[in-house]
């Protein structure tokens, strides 16, 4: 059964544009754009796009933060926006840049504040929150008030915040931003552990293609507030990742080699990079045809990774929008 | 909607608000005290006027004093329980406010009790301490009716404040950025209705009692209390006036969550 | 000079984006002197005369408070300052080659400026529709603006003050409170000095604040004229270095304290 449904859901805003020094301009701008989706029960589900793409206003909308212009939500068989307040009981939220936590309190408090407003059983609140002192060894800054937390260990209270209510669904906002590398290799591994081991769906907004590779089966591509791409990563990598790229050292800098069935890509004194497709040649035959034009000094060839794949796909298939590949990750 | 738990819910959060400030005790002490010595700043005009004059818009010290001292503590009692819906526009500025509407309560209920201000106590001190000495110098034959009126008078006016408060808090899902809009008619009704409204024009009257019901905070139970001239010989309006300020902050509740609830679906809707 | 220039036209240009703030805070404003204004109606259907002051001083008067408040800041204690000295940017601040008092008056200047037309007009306006005001001459308007930059000055001078204490103390409202109640009491912005018993009233103008609301009031209303006027002025300007003096004095023990805390 699907839990979490979209069919042709329309967002726009008003944005006011000033024109002149006085007189504004309404414009009707649509941060999403007739999107049909559906996610099953214990999928581990990537959503992701380029800033501005329309992920966070699907997230809003799957909580009931706000109602959708046009279109159909389902969550757990439950309208968001009519019945908000009983499907928060049934879902869990982490906005990576914002805390459910409270501020100034220790975190057990925030802990057993959140027991009362979601009205969960004292002894099932109590086995979860040992369940998860374990799994994100969160023991040491229990007493510990929030404002005080790194950001990592504040991620690993948030992620707790969100589950201790048994939900079904995860909504997770870029939960592993900002985190260095040691807090999201362990935010990566509980979020695999959740969804396998109590069956949450996790529907999954990030920057980080990491995480992407790391955790999802399936993966959703949003660009420009329209679906572009709905498949599992193996499939993307396939569709849009077909090309390897051999990168040559030549004896000396040269102009960009001719080479049948490759495209120079880049330059670099007497470096080239040269892009082919698997479908039409192999390594061998460009390295082969290079050979035959420069002297070689070294060889190596890039597959592709799952950024490259999608900055392509930014790029590329939404052709209108390479100026939008501003993905921090990289930078 | 509103059970034995979900009270026990928000007691909690209240709680948690307050531990919170406690974790600062110095600094929360000493904005208890400023907050106390401010808002003494309205009595202390009041009190340097009647250094003066006898009498303002007919009335006696000891009886703008009553006045003062009911709408104030009214007006604490709001301020502390309620007065926290003052911060929606910092909440929808910063994206906290969605935090809220996650949670399986109500956003206006939540929002109330997290930001539920202790340290605004102060003004009931204040407030309470010149209602007292007021009522103990006002110059009236204590009546059974007269005494009950007292504590109508104070739950009223809380309640008609509060309502103000919501409505006006309400602002923000349109514009944050007008909050001061909403302090002219919280905190300038509450200095508006330390004085006899008749020392104001008639239009500025009317709209005290018809529109924005400060009127029926202090002055037209007052009235009753310190056993002055009926509305009616002033005003036109009936005697019956002088004891519906339950019925008006009723009302008043009525409009303040409906505007609240426009405010919030608009808020759903554009979601900025 | 031109550095502090440019710093204040920033300011000023920066205020002046926040359109829907300003018209709401200038109906506040104007909402509150018409509230102060019938209290004064009230007062002057009994009495002609207090402390020299008539009704049309009076009504003149207060709305002239709300539309000094923004310009001169009264409510702004702590501030921009102490925001700086809690998140502990003041450090950068120190080791700019810039005077840190000088830029930040530049700061308070700019915003003065467009507070002074922006929250200053409309209050000022629509009591002078409303009522009969006292609205002066030429010179006497040259005069005020001359007494309102110093005011200003001295506010800022205060301010500043009470935004050093935050180097000591954690939370900073506590302080900038008790400024603010000080400041509205003694310097004339919630009743008029004229009100208060002779004993209060010449303790009053012994204290700084009556340079920043009452004295650029009385100049406004023509209270004071020739040699009168000049030492008006001088003793606002008197008061205003000695507060920026005061400032200047209590910075380099203030960051010492930073630097003690290891910044």
């Amino acid at each position: 059964m699907a839990q979490i449904e979209l069919v042709d859901v329309v967002k726009e805003y008003s944005v006011w544009h000033r024109a002149g020094r006085v007189r504004r301009q309404r414009k009707l701008v649509r941060a999403v754009d007739r999107i049909s989706l559906s996610v099953a029960e214990g999928e581990l589900c990537g959503y992701i796009g380029p800033n501005g793409a329309g992920k966070s206003t699907t997230v809003k909308m799957l909580t009931g933060i706000i109602v959708p212009t046009s279109g159909r939500i389902r969550v757990a068989g439950k309208d968001p926006q009519r019945q908000r307040i009983e499907l928060a009981r049934r879902i869990g939220v982490v906005f990576g840049q914002r805390t459910q936590l409270w501020w100034d309190l220790p975190l057990a408090d925030s802990f057993d504040l959140l027991r009362h407003v979601y009205r969960v059983p004292h002894d099932r609140h109590r086995a979860n929150v040992n369940a998860f002192i374990d799994l994100l060894d969160l023991g040491p800054f229990m007493q510990t008030p929030v404002r005080q937390l790194s950001l990592g260990q504040r991620m690993r209270g948030d992620l707790t915040a969100a589950l201790l209510h048994d939900p079904e669904i995860l909504y997770l906002d870029e939960p592993t931003i900002g985190l260095d590398v040691v807090s999201k290799a362990r935010v990566r591994e509980f979020l695999a552990s959740v969804n396998r081991d109590r069956g949450v769906t996790v529907l999954l907004t990030t920057h980080d293609l990491t995480d992407v590779e790391r955790l999802c089966t399936r993966l959703v591509v949003i660009d420009h507030g329209r679906l572009i791409h709905d498949g599992t990563v193996a499939e993307i990598k396939s569709r849009f990742g077909d090309h390897r790229t051999v990168v040559v050292d030549l004896e000396e800098a040269g102009p960009p080699l001719e080479v049948a069935g490759a495209e120079v890509v880049g330059v670099d004194g007497p470096r080239q990079w040269l892009r082919f497709d698997r479908q039409a040649t192999t390594a061998a035959a460009v390295v082969a045809a290079v050979a035959e034009q420069a002297a070689l000094r070294d060889i190596a060839i890039e597959e592709p990774d799952i950024e490259d794949v999608v900055r392509r796909i930014y790029s590329g298939d939404a052709a209108s929008t390479p100026d939008l590949r501003d993905d921090p990750s990289r930078a | 909607m509103v059970d034995v738990g979900t009270i026990a819910v928000y007691r909690r959060l209240i709680g948690a608000r307050v531990r919170s400030d406690f974790g600062f005790r110095a600094s929360f002490a000493f904005r208890l005290v400023s907050a106390c010595v401010i808002t003494g700043l309205d009595f202390a005009v009041i009190a340097v006027v009647f250094t003066k004059i006898g009498r303002l818009g007919g009335w006696r010290f000891s009886e703008v004093a009553y006045l003062y001292g009911a709408c104030g503590v009214a007006f604490s009692v709001a301020e502390t329980w309620i007065g926290g819906v003052d911060y929606l526009a910092v909440r929808i500025k910063q994206g906290t406010f969605d935090r809220v509407l996650v949670r399986p309560m109500s956003a206006l209920g939540q929002l109330a009790t997290e930001e539920f201000a202790l340290r605004r106590i102060g003004k009931l001190f204040q407030a309470g301490a010149v209602l007292v000495a007021a009522l103990v110098a006002i110059p009236v034959q204590w009546t059974t009716g007269r005494i009950l009126m007292v504590p109508v008078t104070i739950a009223a006016g809380a309640v008609i404040y509060g309502a103000v408060w919501v409505a006006t808090a309400a602002i923000s899902f349109w514009t944050v950025d007008a909050n001061e809009l909403g302090n002219a008619l919280t905190y300038g009704g509450n200095y508006l209705t330390q004085y006899p409204i008749t020392i104001y024009s008639a239009w500025l009257r009317r709209l005290l009692a018809f529109v924005v019901p400060m009127a029926f905070v202090g002055y037209f139970p007052s009235l009753y209390v310190l056993g002055r001239t009926a509305p009616s010989e002033r005003f036109g309006l009936p005697s019956v006036v002088m004891f519906s300020s339950p019925v008006v902050a009723a009302a008043a509740c009525a409009v303040a969550s409906a505007i609240w609830r426009v405010g919030l679906r608009r808020y759903r809707s554009t979601g900025s | 000079m031109r550095l502090y220039a440019e710093v204040a036209r920033r300011a000023f240009r920066r205020f002046s984006t926040y359109r829907a703030a300003t018209l709401a805070g200038a109906f506040t404003n104007t909402v509150f002197g018409f509230i102060q204004a019938y209290v004064m109606v009230a007062v002057f259907r009994v009495r002609h005369d207090v402390g020299g002051l008539h009704r049309v001083d009076a009504l003149t008067f207060v709305f002239l408070t709300q539309a000094m408040i923004m310009c001169v800041g009264l409510f702004s204690a702590g501030g921009d300052v102490a925001e700086r000295v809690k998140t502990g940017e003041i450090v950068v601040d120190l080791y700019r080659p810039v005077d840190f008092q000088g830029y930040w008056l530049a700061v308070d200047l700019g915003r003065a400026g467009f507070n002074v037309v922006a929250r200053g007009l409309p209050p000022l306006l629509a009591g002078a529709l409303v009522f009969d005001l006292r609205l002066p001459g030429p010179f006497e308007w040259a005069a005020f603006l001359a007494s309102l930059a110093v005011a200003t000055v001295a506010s800022f001078g205060w301010r500043f003050l009470v935004a050093l204490v935050t180097f000591w103390v954690v939370d900073d409202r506590g302080p900038a409170q008790l400024s603010t109640a000080v400041v509205m009491f003694f310097s004339g912005f919630i009743i008029p000095l004229n009100f208060f018993p002779d004993p209060l009233r010449w303790a009053c103008r012994a204290l700084p604040f009556v340079t920043m609301v009452q004295l650029p009031i009385e100049v406004f209303l023509g209270k004071h004229h020739g040699l009168d006027l000049a030492r008006v002025l001088a003793y606002q300007l008197l008061w205003a270095a000695v507060l920026l003096a005061a400032g200047r004095a209590v910075l380099p023990r203030a960051t010492r304290q930073v630097e003690a805390l290891g910044g």
